[in-house]
């Protein structure tokens, strides 16, 4: 059936069943390939997404579900040519190694900022730490996320 | 029963037969023995299978080693825009790629800046040499006052010529003859820089990074049913039931392989769910006793083998101890469940792949699928870290398999999160005996055995098709059998000879022939557990010695990097001769030299032990790291920091949870690893020798990083622990605290007993 949903300040329309994972309709109706399949049990955080501001699993979250909704997936934050200073700060960190838990990060650390606009480092570990990271990239992640928010401040 | 240790005669008797079977090598080789060529040269030898020099003034590079988030795509566009003069930005990579690139084997083994590395720098050198002679003609001047900058050939007078003008009589289809010279370090400007990382713009901002994001016209979705247990067999399923199912295109049964096609991937994952509803499995082989594993193990049929022998009196009033140390199997648990594309077309096959090898993986799936090599194409395009051999190539041949029954369809196919935890290959249990003595200080003897399951049962085995579907074809295929991997590589003894300068030491391999639990390359192979326990008997036999562990390890040294190493760690870590840990804190060292032969790296680890719940947190950890010459040095400290946080991992937090029945780790909850609230800063120090050979890196810290944190803890309670990873419950037992609560990692997850191996639980 028709799904009318707004995702990264758009309206789009998809063709999917109600509780069809979020997840599924982002990467394959939609053609977004930020928000990835971890773990589909919401334990690692590679799905993430924004939903009206907040971080949520995109994985368990039915599409039918958040109808009306805002949706914000890392696309939706910048672009190579305008990236957001989260994106700006994960590249000026070199903050990946294998990069795949990376969107997840940074939608995590969006709603984190959204909440808590100048984090400590606490603050970061806290907000970050049900989202799994393999490659022990943590520290650059942490720093990442540390530099976005100054320079977000002096903005 | 094992096979007896090997008398010496018979050790060398035995290397005799190595020898006779290396002189049989099939003669056409002998007769027309070509020129001994540096790096991957030697095996792929024409300059084009390396370079291409565009009309434009670009350039493409082919290299058979792959991206999986350790920067070696950066930093060999590093080395080959460093060698031609052209500016970074102008250098094309295509990486893994049977139809063009060269065939270089593994990424595996921190050896592509060693083998992928020199054969670009070398050709990179020639091709530059070569072009500035055709810009020599061209000008009608002498080569040798020509200069190059970025890409443009200079002559004194002013005038100039492109690298792309010349592209067109550049015949780079000829022979490497390594014979230029490439350019001294010192005049390096890209070599040695940390330049960023190519692969991350577009993994911070959404772009098509991974294999999992590729969408060919007209794809569908697969995935795969594993069965209950290792070798059940499949006795009937509801395929009726399954075909009915919204969006099924095909249900895929061969043998004891299932699965499914469907036009949507949530219909492929819910067609997955009711299959293994209504499938029926029996029999299948039990794994060992989680209780008794290291004593089952190593009852097991072994392969032995004396790998290092020094000879010297003990020195009447020796002070003898000994230790035995265990590592369970580990998983890869990479954050990405395993994916792979495949399509079949016109009896053709092209399968992209985030595999660590697509041309041995591209010979065993022609061998399984009885195919010829030339019909199928791998590609890698990447996945997420692997650390080894995870289900990367087995993910590729079930995806082969379900798109060769949709002929003409691409198929994607993504493992789910169990499918992984339960069916990749782990690193294997090991277990590590050590015995050794002091008489004045020294070291005065050592014998060291170590027993494991083979660590490398990856596709390319020439008498075995490793990949997991094929096992369960109607025309089942069998895996290869277990293999001794000669030093300073080795396998299971990977780091298992002491770097340690000892008088007398015997070290032997026992190779484990039978597989109970599938195991094969996890990053480090053996010397992750060889390094902890080589190291845990070190500060042993320090303290039975009396002498400060740091001290004690400089005394055995005569390496003078090795000894830098060390002592670059104890200053940055303000290490205080003689230190000592306060019951709760405390801090240990680990050293070694990777491989024997690799980069030197050195670990001091802080821990804070919690006595009453028994949990072991790292604080504060240091390292140091000589990788020879630093080709970038942002992204060597993000392979060494990233090697000692996983690690730290390991150590503190990993075990496969089984039973007799099968795995139990099938997600995160039951394999639990170290989260962000728990890492610790790292501090990093690096010793560029840009005059030295450039070392591979990815694997280094591993091994010092186990043994820092195990040295750490004895250091801070006064007790040992001699088998990883440090639970809470051991932590518990060891200092003898009453139990409280139930412990972080040992919790047993509620998970369906399956006690009528009939039904796949769920």
């Amino acid at each position: 059936m028709a799904i009318s949903l707004k995702i990264n300040g758009a309206t789009r329309s998809v063709d999917a069943e109600p509780d069809t994972p979020l997840l599924y309709v982002l990467r394959n109706d939609l053609e977004l390939n930020s928000a990835k399949y971890g773990c589909g049990l919401t334990q690692c955080g590679a799905c993430t997404v924004l939903v009206n501001g907040a971080a949520r699993r995109s994985c368990v979250t039915p599409v039918g579900s958040i109808e009306g909704n805002e949706v914000t997936t890392l696309e939706g934050l910048g672009t190579l040519d305008k990236p957001h200073p989260l994106q700006q700060a994960f590249i000026d960190e070199q903050a990946a190694q294998c990069g795949y838990c990376i969107s997840g990060m940074i939608m995590a650390a969006a709603d984190l900022l959204n909440r808590n606009p100048q984090p400590r480092e606490a603050d970061v570990r806290a907000a970050l730490a049900d989202n799994l990271c393999r490659c022990g990239t943590h520290n650059r992640i942490i720093r990442a996320v540390l530099r976005a928010a100054q320079n977000k401040g002096g903005n | 029963m094992n096979a007896p240790h090997l008398p010496r005669r018979e050790f060398i008797t035995a290397l005799g037969g190595i020898v006779l079977s290396f002189s049989l090598a099939p003669k056409i080789l002998l007769a027309q023995t070509p020129a001994q060529l540096p790096g991957s040269l030697q095996t792929n030898r024409t300059l084009d299978a390396w370079l291409r020099i565009n009309a434009d003034g670009s350039v493409t590079v082919f290299t058979g080693k792959v991206e999986f988030g350790q920067g070696i795509v950066t930093a060999l566009a590093q080395i080959a825009a460093e060698e031609l003069d052209v500016p970074l930005a102008r250098v094309t990579m295509i990486s893994g790629d049977t139809g063009r690139t060269p065939n270089e084997g593994q990424t595996a083994g921190s050896q592509s800046i060693e083998q992928s590395g020199t054969a670009l720098r070398m050709a990179g050198a020639e091709v530059r040499a070569l072009l500035v002679d055709l810009a020599a003609v061209k000008l009608g001047v002498a080569a040798d006052t020509l200069k190059v900058t970025d890409g443009v050939i200079h002559a004194p007078d002013g005038r100039k010529v492109g690298y792309g003008e010349l592209a067109a009589q550049a015949d780079l289809k000829r022979e490497a003859t390594a014979k230029v010279r490439p350019k001294p370090p010192a005049q390096h400007k890209i070599v040695g820089k940390s330049a960023p990382r190519r692969d991350i713009p577009a993994k911070v901002t959404g772009g098509a990074a991974f294999v999992q994001d590729m969408r060919l016209p007209g794809m569908v979705h697969g995935r795969v049913v594993r069965p209950p247990r290792y070798g059940a067999r499949l006795d009937n399923f509801d395929e009726a039931r399954i075909k009915a199912m919204p969006g099924v295109i095909a249900v895929v049964r061969d043998g004891n392989f299932l699965g499914v096609v469907a036009k949507r991937e949530e219909q492929a994952i819910n067609a997955r769910l009711v299959l293994i509803e209504f499938s029926k499995w029996s029999g299948g082989s039990e794994l060992p006793d989680p209780a008794k594993m290291y004593e089952q193990l190593m009852s097991l049929r072994s392969e032995d083998r004396v790998i290092s022998e020094k000879d010297a009196p003990v020195p009447a009033g020796a002070k003898a101890i000994e230790a035995t140390y265990h590592r369970p199997y580990q998983a890869h648990a990479a954050i990405a469940p395993s994916c792979a594309l495949a399509e079949f077309k016109d009896g053709k096959l092209a399968v992209w792949t985030h595999s660590q090898g697509v041309f041995p993986l591209r010979a065993t799936i022609a061998r399984a699928l009885g195919m010829q090599p030339r019909d199928i194409r791998c590609i890698h395009a990447e996945g997420a870290g692997c650390y080894g051999h995870n289900g990367a190539d087995d993910v590729a041949f079930d995806a082969a398999m379900l798109a060769r029954a949709v002929n003409g369809r691409p198929v994607r196919l993504q493992w789910m999160r169990d499918d992984e935890f339960k069916w990749e290959p782990y690193g294997p249990a090991m277990t590590m005996k050590v015995k050794g003595a002091v008489a004045g200080g020294r070291v005065v003897d050592w014998t060291y055995d170590v027993w494991s399951q083979s660590h490398n049962m990856r596709p390319g085995d020439p008498d075995g098709i490793n990949l997991l579907g094929s096992w369960y074809l109607a025309d089942a295929k069998q895996p290869g059998p277990a293999r001794h991997a000669a030093q300073p590589n080795g396998a299971g003894d990977r780091n298992a000879i002491t770097l340690y300068d000892f008088p007398r030491q015997r070290t032997t391999h026992h190779l484990i022939m039978d597989n109970p639990v599938r195991t094969s390359a996890l990053r480090t192979l053996g010397a992750y557990a060889n390094v902890f326990a080589i190291e845990s008997f070190m500060d042993e036999l320090a303290a039975a010695a009396g002498i400060d562990p740091v001290a004690f390890r400089l005394a055995h040294i005569r390496d003078e990097r090795e000894r830098a190493v060390i002592e670059a760690v104890a200053r940055a870590a303000a290490w205080k001769p003689g230190e000592k840990g306060d019951g709760r804190r405390g801090r240990g060292i680990g050293y070694a030299r990777y491989k024997t032969v690799a980069t030197y790296t050195a670990v001091i680890a802080e821990v804070e032990v919690n006595r009453t719940t028994g949990i072991v947190k790292v604080p504060r950890i240091w390292v140091a790291a000589d990788a020879g010459q630093i080709i970038n040095p942002d992204g060597l400290t993000n392979q060494i920091e990233g090697g000692v946080i996983q690690s730290m991992s390991w150590t503190l937090h990993e075990h496969v949870r089984f039973d007799r029945n099968g795995i139990l780790s099938e997600d995160w909850m039951n394999y639990p690893i170290l989260t962000m609230a728990d890492v610790p800063g790292v501090q990093t120090v690096l010793i560029d020798r840009p005059n030295e050979r450039a070392l591979g890196a990815g694997e280094a810290a591993q091994g010092p990083t186990a043994a820092a944190i195990a040295n750490a803890f004895a250091a801070a309670t006064g007790k040992r622990l001699r088998e990883l990873p440090l639970t809470p419950e051991r932590v518990k037992a060891a200092l003898g605290s009453p139990l409280v609560g139930t412990p972080l990692n040992t919790v047993r997850y509620p998970v369906d007993a399956a006690s009528d191996f009939g039904e796949q639980g769920r």
